[in-house]
């Protein structure tokens, strides 16, 4: 690890200001992404701005029904917490699909959208990688490419997002609050991690000097049909291969409103609206979800290694949309641990 | 109070590193460092104060044997740096129980011969710990899966499953 100072912020407005005094400064939540890119050398800031002070942990009801997760409560607090089991199931679901208890106990919620990708190359100093050195090309493409992506790709890179949580942020809607040296806004879930063009090195769309405040969900949390299908090499402490995070409303057999997002197949959680509106107003049969999966999939492209992931995802929207139908048993490995002591 | 200058225990610094103090209550006793802050928690345990029953396995964050308490919660030490920590409350395996009174996982670790070479079982039964303290599994299922930040390279699982289940089982009684 290179040489770096270290310094509490005591407020947002202080932290934005300190990140903006110091040329390479990086803020700090759990640190379970960012120390270990410290550690390889990937990531080497000169200055690390420690945010634990500025409160932000909480997670509070918003007067429009919704849910606010503070930009500092913890990926296990927010996955247990009561609301989000009984309003958010998916989110619950997805959060407990991802990393290891030790981790999801360090790990922010803002630090989980923040987190980079785990392409191999990006972390193998001794290869070309255009997103940890931009101009240097590509070596996944051509490579060892199993577990990269396989829509919106570039001829840049083709890494993925590596989150199961931001794959049912993102199919419910959530905002996005930030605060930077310009003030407050707010970002559409959907335009925050961003695909991965000529500029693969930038996986979102936040501002030079911008830190993430809060996270709204909406009231809407789909808590009747859901699921979280994850499909991974080893069953548990593994990152996806295929997820799908998918959500229902249904009248009788009749899907009245439906969300759709895939992890681990793009450099951003691939929510389908086009998808989503060809659900709406069809009955919930395998027929209507395997003419929606090859839609998803249309214009998927594999580079060799990573090309079953087509046919993988297809099968896995065709399943989660089922199991959410259903919603029979279990819908996942990880649903029995909704319980509470 | 103990002050622990900002060498490590037995080596002379090649050049002095910018220290930064940081106070943390661990096993029950305040300690201040006074160390650079590139070190991790799992360096300051070991290196700053020789507790070393905390173990290095992976040093990334995947294998589990670095897991501490931090408020009551387990975490990976390697990949928290001793700094963000400040006033947090710290427990490693020497604080769980003594040579002269075990803690119910350490002694339930012996009597279902939960290891064979040892080097994971510091961060196993931390883990448990926390696992315990959490109260969300119950089942075998449960525990495995809540356990799965753990590896073992000598496949003691089915024993370390056996050691855990017994401690849940009695801590829900």
């Amino acid at each position: 690890m290179n040489s770096f100072t270290f310094t509490q912020a005591a407020a947002v407005d202080a932290a934005v200001r300190e990140k903006a005094s110091h040329d390479g400064a990086a803020y700090i939540g759990g640190g379970t992404n960012l120390v270990d890119l410290m550690k390889e050398n990937v990531a080497r800031p000169t200055h690390l701005i420690g945010l634990k002070k500025l409160g932000l942990d909480t997670i509070e009801n918003t007067p429009d029904g919704g849910l606010r997760l503070g930009a500092l409560a913890t990926n296990a607090d927010t996955a247990y917490h009561p609301e989000v089991i009984s309003r958010y199931p998916l989110l619950n679901q997805a959060i407990l699909a991802g990393a290891s208890p030790q981790l999801r106990n360090m790990a922010t919620d803002a630090g989980n959208l923040m987190q980079r990708t785990r392409c191999y190359y990006f972390y193998d100093l001794a290869t070309p990688c255009n997103k940890r050195e931009p101009g240097t090309g590509c070596s996944a493409i051509g490579g060892y490419n199993r577990v990269c992506g396989i829509l919106g790709t570039s001829d840049s890179c083709i890494a993925t997002h590596p989150s199961d949580m931001c794959v049912a942020l993102a199919a419910l809607d959530t905002i996005v609050r930030v605060s930077g040296p310009n003030g407050e806004r707010t970002i559409k879930f959907e335009d925050f991690h961003r695909l991965p063009g000529n500029h693969p090195e930038r996986d979102n769309t936040l501002e030079p000097g911008e830190l993430i405040t809060g996270l709204d969900l909406p009231k809407k949390g789909f808590s009747e049909n859901f699921s979280y299908l994850k499909l991974r090499d080893r069953s548990s402490y593994a990152f996806a291969l295929v997820s799908v995070a998918a959500a229902l409303e249904l009248d009788g057999n009749t899907i009245k409103d439906a969300r759709l997002a895939l992890g681990g197949v793009a450099h951003k959680p691939w929510r389908d609206q086009a998808a989503e509106a060809m659900l709406v107003g069809q009955p919930a049969t395998a027929d209507t979800f395997r003419r929606v999966a090859a839609k998803v999939l249309e214009n998927a492209k594999g580079y060799g290694e990573n090309t079953f992931k087509i046919e993988l995802a297809k099968r896995a929207i065709v399943r989660a949309l089922k199991q959410a139908t259903e919603m029979k048993e279990a819908v996942d490995t990880n649903a029995f641990l909704n319980s509470n002591p | 109070m103990t002050h622990v200058t900002q060498a490590p225990l037995g080596k002379a610094p090649a050049t002095l590193a910018p220290t930064q103090p940081v106070s943390l209550r661990i096993n029950g006793q305040d300690r201040t460092l006074h160390i650079a802050p590139w070190t991790t928690l799992l360096d300051a345990l070991r290196e700053y104060l020789d507790l070393t029953g905390t173990k290095k396995g992976c040093d990334h964050g995947q294998c589990g044997a670095c897991t501490v308490l931090v408020d009551g919660r387990r975490v990976n030490s390697c990949l928290s740096l001793a700094v963000m920590q400040e006033g947090s409350e710290i427990q490693t395996i020497e604080g769980l129980g003594s040579e002269a009174q075990l803690s119910p996982l350490q002694q339930a670790f012996i009597d279902h011969d939960a290891f064979q070479c040892g080097y994971c079982t510091p961060g196993q039964i931390c883990s448990a710990q926390g696992l315990i303290n959490e109260g969300k599994a119950t089942t075998e299922a449960e525990v495995r899966e809540l356990m799965s930040g753990n590896l073992c390279r000598c496949g003691a699982y089915s024993n370390i499953l056996s050691a855990v289940m017994e401690v849940v089982g009695n801590s829900k009684s």
